[in-house]
């Protein structure tokens, strides 16, 4: 049976073919026939952002909380530009999207019409596949492709553009594509795995590095397997807290900048290093040339440009990390390696973390740990860019992969709110806490009454110092004291501005109980904001400075 | 300075590099876009269809440098192209090219 649509109408049944059940965006005039076949679709729950940056990080919210592709819609022009940082984004982090956005009919392109911008050009260097798509049959074809590509291989966005006229051309369809999926990666190259194991049998102190990789490839639970068969003491990248528990024997939290000193400490006494699904970021590595200076390095990832990008690596495999780990785990030892474990357990005791005064929740490390107490593990983790975001990653206790919504590669504030919203929305019966800061909140604000509109469970937990915490830190540190542009002359009543966008809002400054206030805000359904001053002279540390080697950390 | 002389330097200096992409108006954004944002130099580019249009070789000359083998592999990841070849900088691609470029 032949049916006559629109490429507005085949771009709406392809999402709903794809198994899309919810998307973000804004409508405006060039993609408003989509937005009209929307409308018509009884499958697809659409949510009004109130910022394409909003919605991009709606769709990355759903995307990171499931680990399935995600879509986000927008106009032409300044729709298009609003929605790239979400993109670029999505790029750093691997997070696999689907960007809709309507362009000028075919016929006004390159003639600056109303509302045109080179949206293919601008998103080539951040995306992993762009289209600018030609005609309503062609739409047939570049979905399901855009789908196989964000999800298959290293994930990563895809930007669809597609013209008014195309939209509203009509065809004849008697045939679907298959929707697109991921494609499996190409198998490990078992002689490199043989001569993988063999090193990791022979090694004296090495360590396991998880990336998120290991988070995309769904291979937590096989790196744990590894790291208790081999006895490998294990760090994580920011993006790959809750890969291993924190309070696992094993772990030793997150590496590089603001890690543990215990846990840089060790990382520069392993003999062997077995990076996974991580890229040897510089805020993991510090100085590269210092890193793990007495290390051999066994490397697997999926991209092989990843491989000896940074740092060369004796052993490459390009391979899912899941694949790999499961040809790896029979070929290696069991082994305690007691005297290695024994000597990471006494760098621990040596050097502790300082969690100061954590049972006082008017301070940070108190107010996350009080989070976390009136949480359990099925809770979802989503943080804006800044101190908050490195205090939480340091003390939060993380223990399930995709817990943690985090914007790593690009550091964008304004991710926070609007990815809880979208993990809110993927995953109904979590709740979803979102910590951020004064200066993020204020980034992506006006999602608070998206937030209200949809009535997603989300609990804002806002450490508000009235500064740009880590610029006001770096100017204290190494740039003379000179505090300049960090602190805000003016800050809005965050409480007042929660309730006017119509969720609730709680003091933590005006309670008498700021854990008793903090439980019953987090119990109560719903979108909550939790306001709760900090210290703005309270530092992100240990730090390594930039530029030094990971050993050479300053502070606590 | 005589053509001997510029070949062994081109020989020091350059690659040559023959990729075959799909045949559409984004992919040669795609391939030099990789170069330009590492502002890595593309000395020379040449690029035409091949056989019944729907794939084209695109050549490009560009400095030997450290950052030549990723490079490969950054093109390599792209979704329009299909392989790529490195080639010493005597390849004759560019050779005869010479009388079109005099200043």
């Amino acid at each position: 049976m032949t049916e006559t649509l629109t490429g507005a109408q085949i771009t709406v049944r392809l999402l709903e073919r794809q198994g899309i059940r919810t998307v973000a965006g804004i409508p405006g005039g060039a993609i408003l026939p989509i937005y009209d076949a929307l409308g018509q679709s009884t499958a697809i729950h659409h949510v009004l952002a109130r910022h394409e940056q909003g919605a991009g990080f709606m769709a990355q919210g759903m995307a990171r909380a499931t680990g399935l592709p995600a879509v986000c819609l927008a106009s032409s022009g300044p729709g298009a530009t609003n929605l790239l940082t979400a993109i670029a984004d999505a790029k750093l982090d691997s997070i696999p999207l689907v960007a809709i956005t309507g362009q000028v009919p075919k016929a006004m392109i390159g003639t600056d019409a109303f509302q045109e911008v080179d949206t293919y050009g601008l998103s080539i260097p951040i995306t992993k596949h762009n289209f600018l798509v030609s005609s309503a049959e062609e739409v047939l074809e570049v979905i399901p492709r855009a789908f196989r590509i964000a999800a298959s291989g290293r994930p990563g966005p895809v930007l669809v553009d597609i013209p008014k006229d195309v939209q509203m051309q009509a065809i004849e369809i008697s045939e679907w594509p298959e929707p697109g999926r991921a494609e499996p990666a190409p198998a490990a190259d078992s002689a490199l795995i043989e001569q993988a194991a063999a090193m990791i049998n022979t090694a004296e102190r090495p360590i396991l590095y998880l990336g998120g990789g290991v988070i995309h490839s769904g291979a937590s639970t096989a790196a744990i397997e590894l790291a208790e068969k081999a006895g490998l003491p294990t760090v994580m990248t920011l993006m790959a807290l809750g890969a291993m528990p924190v309070d696992h024997p094993l772990a030793l939290g997150m590496l590089g900048m603001h890690a543990a000193r215990y846990t840089n400490l060790a990382l520069d006494e392993c003999d062997l290093l077995i990076a996974v699904g991580a890229r040897f970021d510089d805020r993991a590595t510090g100085k590269v040339a210092a890193f793990c200076p007495q290390a051999k390095i066994i490397h697997i990832d999926i991209d092989p440009a990843e491989l000896d990008k940074i740092k060369s690596a004796h052993i490459g495999i390009t391979a899912d990390i899941g694949e790999a780990l499961s040809q790896l785990l029979p070929a290696t030892f069991q082994n305690s390696r007691k005297n290695w474990v024994d000597r990471v357990n006494a760098l621990k005791a040596e050097f502790p973390f300082d969690l100061h005064s954590t049972d006082n929740p008017r301070s940070h490390f108190g107010l996350i740990q009080s989070v976390a107490a009136c949480l359990d593990d099925d809770a979802i983790i989503a943080t804006d860019v800044g101190q908050h975001q490195m205090w939480v990653a340091q003390a939060y206790p993380l223990r399930r992969p995709r817990q943690w919504l985090t914007s790593g590669g690009l550091g964008t504030m304004g991710f926070g709110v609007p990815a809880a919203i979208g993990a809110a929305l993927a995953e109904r019966e979590r709740t979803v806490v979102c910590f951020t800061g004064d200066g993020s909140i204020m980034m992506n604000i006006q999602e608070l009454v998206t937030a209200a509109e949809e009535n997603v469970n989300i609990k804002i937990v806002l450490m508000d110092n009235a500064t740009l915490g880590l610029v006001h830190q770096q100017q204290t540190l190494f740039y003379g004291e000179r505090l300049f542009a960090s602190q805000f002359r003016s800050s809005p009543d965050f409480v007042k501005i929660a309730q006017g966008f119509g969720i609730a809002a709680v003091d933590l400054d005006a309670s008498a109980n700021p854990c008793a206030t903090l439980m019953e805000a987090i119990s109560r359904p719903g979108p909550c904001l939790i306001h709760a001053s900090i210290d703005a002279e309270q530092k992100v540390y240990p730090m390594v400075p930039p530029g030094a080697a990971n050993r050479d950390m300053i502070g606590a | 300075m005589n053509a001997i002389n510029r070949n062994e330097q081109n020989a020091l200096a350059h690659a040559v590099l023959e990729i075959d992409v799909n045949n559409h108006a984004g992919v040669m954004s795609h391939v030099v876009g990789l170069f330009s944002r590492r502002a890595y130099n593309v000395e020379g580019i040449l690029c035409l269809p091949v056989g019944d249009g729907r794939q084209s070789r695109i050549w490009l000359l560009v400095n030997e440098d450290l950052r030549l083998a990723q490079m490969m592999k950054q093109v390599e990841k792209l979704e329009d192209v299909i392989a790529i070849r490195r080639h010493n900088a005597d390849h004759a691609v560019f050779q005869d090219l010479e009388s079109f470029f005099r200043p």
